[in-house]
């Protein structure tokens, strides 16, 4: 996928002004906050399995590369074949290397948000290979040509309305706007998509180093006829989404799709151990696991460690009053919303992902909802901490702050500067106690007037309340 | 620690907005600190908590000003400030920000741990049952960011106004929904910024209160800035130390 992080605040304004985009969003606190709110109040012991999960997590990541060998082993046991990729490109790479083993012309695909980091789709296109996205989310998507906006709802920024325009173009039948319909209508067309295929592509929600099983999550149905149907089945996952044992990654579900879509269980959940048998019906002659790191080890050890422990719920941007007002696509790579300000900077650059860790206001909901308690405004801060060490602020901003500390260590002259101030802006303000424009402050002043202070500091009028 | 709050020596921490911008609620929390009985000693030099340069980066300028805040407030028992941004800087993230520095004494370290919140501190610390104002209408209360998430502030202030008679509560839809202020957020992204606030107001608006009251000036400022572009110059935008502590003597 494309980066333009850089090009946020534009992103992010123009969204702003998209009105169908802001009544799409609208379904964010209806469908998820709330739903989220209901199915963690049926569980009377919610906060003890979020310190069971943080603890589960953080012992994993301690020993990861022990625990990541042991996956491999249990999985090569089971007819498995484990890839390593240090990056994207390598999985690309992988990818087309064992398409061309098993002579594959076609391949469908579950969600996974790893390939979007990879840009697979593309990479297999050029390289001879046809995929088609089975989820519907990622299928409308795939049809739309455009990125994901949410990691669990790919396609939240759509009405059924565009949908329905959309099925209507490429499928050339009659448009509708039933849900139910639409649905069918996709099924049937890729119903031939399924029976076709030779590869199945998936991702991972977690990956079982006990057993070397794969664990996936959906509602569709899809995820098992990707990973069943074809005679070829290609895991693709990051490095740090391995648990320990089966009973670990229960835990990690109880909380899972309760905090990403507010089920208390997903519709389906598959865990996929090894190839088929010789004496079973169902399942892929050929298994492969391919695990990235693309940029994921770089956080071991670092302060941005507590990110790893990460399993990609999205309540962080459910939850977050930038993302509600935004959309996904502002954040310019595949990982929006608070997670994404932590993640995208990791991966694709500090230096192109600028706006990011600076886009929140630290309101800290995001950090109360998330199932595995990353605190991720402190490690938003740390990122902008980073900034400032290597010197990507704006001057004008490092002159603002620097000034202003500067003054604020001087009481007597920090004194005379704010007595200033508070006359000059209340002169400016005249009878309405309002400012409609500040020199220098026009982003605060466009869209909103300041009040104007009272006239005199506290500390003046302190001093000359206790002379009397 | 001293048992009765006729013996506690209290720190009022202004803040840097109250100061500049509106410094009637300065003298409104000093009153109702001395209708707990408190002593309250106002340090003159007192500026800011080193809260701006913390979240934009600038450690040492952060630890600057904390330091110095330090300095002048030792030897307080208990330091109030209202607001719940400036008191969860220092008592939550002073530590952080002084990690394995040997600057932070263990006595500084105590001193940021008897922080407060002004409601918090008046519900918990001193019990004030009686409220010094006098003031009667409806209101809404928004929760702000920092107090809520980091102090657990949101029973304390609606307790406070329960025991004054003439107040009645009528809560917005999303109380504890951010207002767009996020100090630095509210210029780096101003557009973002406002349409939380817009969002903010529509929810005030829509309780027909009086007014909209709230712990932290910086959301004040953003949401009575929004409310007046919008047109609306009706309702009424307080501190909520303003309306503890409501009289005629307060902001002469």
């Amino acid at each position: 996928m494309q980066v333009s992080s850089m090009h946020f605040k534009r992103q992010a304004s123009a969204n702003l002004g998209n009105e169908k985009l802001q009544h799409a969003l609208e379904k964010l606190q209806t469908k998820f906050v709330d739903g989220r709110a209901a199915a963690i109040a049926e569980l009377p012991n919610f906060e003890e399995l979020r310190s069971a999960a943080v603890e589960i997590r953080d012992r994993t990541l301690h020993r990861l590369d022990a625990y990541l060998v042991r996956f491999e082993q249990a999985a090569s046991a089971r007819g498995a074949v484990v890839h390593w990729a240090e990056s994207a490109a390598d999985v690309n790479r992988l990818v087309v290397e064992i398409a061309r083993q098993h002579g594959v012309r076609k391949a469908i695909k579950s969600k996974s948000m790893v390939t979007e980091e990879c840009a697979l789709n593309d990479y297999l296109t050029n390289n001879g290979v046809e995929v088609l996205e089975t989820d519907l989310g990622e299928y409308i998507l795939q049809l739309a040509q455009e990125p994901p906006s949410h990691i669990v709802a790919p396609v939240v920024h759509k009405s059924k309305e565009d949908i329905a325009d959309l099925f209507e173009k490429k499928h050339g039948r009659v448009r509708t706007t039933q849900i139910a319909a639409l649905c069918r209508e996709a099924r049937e067309v890729l119903r031939p998509g399924f029976l076709a295929a030779d590869l199945g592509i998936s991702g991972a929600n977690f990956i079982v180093a006990e057993t070397g099983s794969v664990l996936i999550v959906t509602n569709e149905g899809n995820g098992r006829l990707t990973t069943t149907l074809p005679r070829v089945h290609i895991a693709i996952t990051g490095i740090e989404k391995v648990v320990p044992t089966l009973e670990d990654a229960t835990t990690l579900l109880r909380l899972l799709p309760r905090s990403a879509t507010g089920q208390s269980i997903t519709n389906y959940v598959s865990i996929l151990t090894g190839v088929k048998g010789p004496n079973e019906s169902d399942g892929p002659e050929h298994f492969h696991i391919i695990l990235l790191d693309n940029g994921r080890s770089r956080l071991l050890g670092s302060e941005l460690q507590a990110m790893l422990r990460c399993i990609r719920c999205g309540a962080c941007m459910n939850h977050c009053p930038v993302y509600q007002n935004i959309g996904g696509h502002a954040y310019g790579w595949v990982y929006p919303g608070p997670m994404g300000s932590v993640l995208t900077p990791n991966f694709v650059g500090l230096e192109n992902a600028l706006d990011l860790p600076n886009a929140s206001t630290f309101c800290g909901e995001c950090a109360v909802v998330c199932p595995v308690k990353i605190p991720l405004p402190d490690l938003m801060r740390h990122l902008r901490r980073r900034q400032f060490e290597r010197r990507l602020r704006s001057w004008p901003e490092r002159v603002a702050l620097r000034s202003w500390s500067w003054l604020a260590q001087r009481p007597r002259l920090y004194a005379i500067g704010t007595r200033i101030i508070a006359r000059v802006l209340r002169i400016f303000a005249g009878g309405k106690n309002n400012l409609r424009f500040i020199p220098g402050l026009s982003a605060w002043t466009k869209d909103r007037n300041m009040p104007a202070p009272a006239g005199r500091t506290f500390r003046d009028l302190y001093r000359s309340r206790h002379r009397q | 620690m001293p048992s009765s709050a006729k013996d506690l020596r209290v720190g009022l921490f202004v803040t840097c907005l109250v100061d500049l911008m509106r410094p009637c609620i300065g003298f409104a929390t000093l009153k109702l600190l001395r209708a707990a009985g408190c002593a309250v000693v106002v340090p003159a030099n007192q500026t800011c908590c080193g809260q701006p340069g913390y979240n934009s980066g600038d450690v040492p300028a952060a630890k600057a000003l904390a330091l110095k805040f330090l300095q002048e407030f030792d030897g307080c028992d208990y330091i109030v400030a209202p607001s719940g941004s400036c008191a969860g800087m220092i008592r939550v993230h002073y530590a952080a920000l002084f990690k394995d520095d040997p600057a932070f004494t263990d006595n500084y370290r105590r001193l940021t741990e008897h922080v407060y919140e002004l409601t918090d501190f008046l519900v918990n610390i001193v019990k004030l049952e009686d409220m010094p104002g006098d003031f009667s209408g409806t209101l809404t209360y928004h929760d702000s960011c920092s107090g809520l998430r980091e102090l657990n502030v949101q029973a304390q202030p609606r307790a406070l106004l329960a025991r004054m008679p003439g107040v009645t509560l009528i809560e917005m839809r999303e109380p504890a929904t951010c207002c767009g202020f996020g100090g630095t957020f509210s210029i780096k992204f101003g557009d973002i910024s406002a349409r939380m606030a817009d969002k903010k107001c529509q929810h005030i608006v829509e309780t027909g209160a009086v007014g909209i009251v709230a712990g932290d000036l910086g959301c004040l400022l953003n949401i009575e800035g929004r409310l007046r572009r919008r047109g609306d110059w009706q309702t009424k935008v307080w501190h909520i130390a303003e309306v503890l502590a409501a009289g005629d003597d307060l902001c002469k």
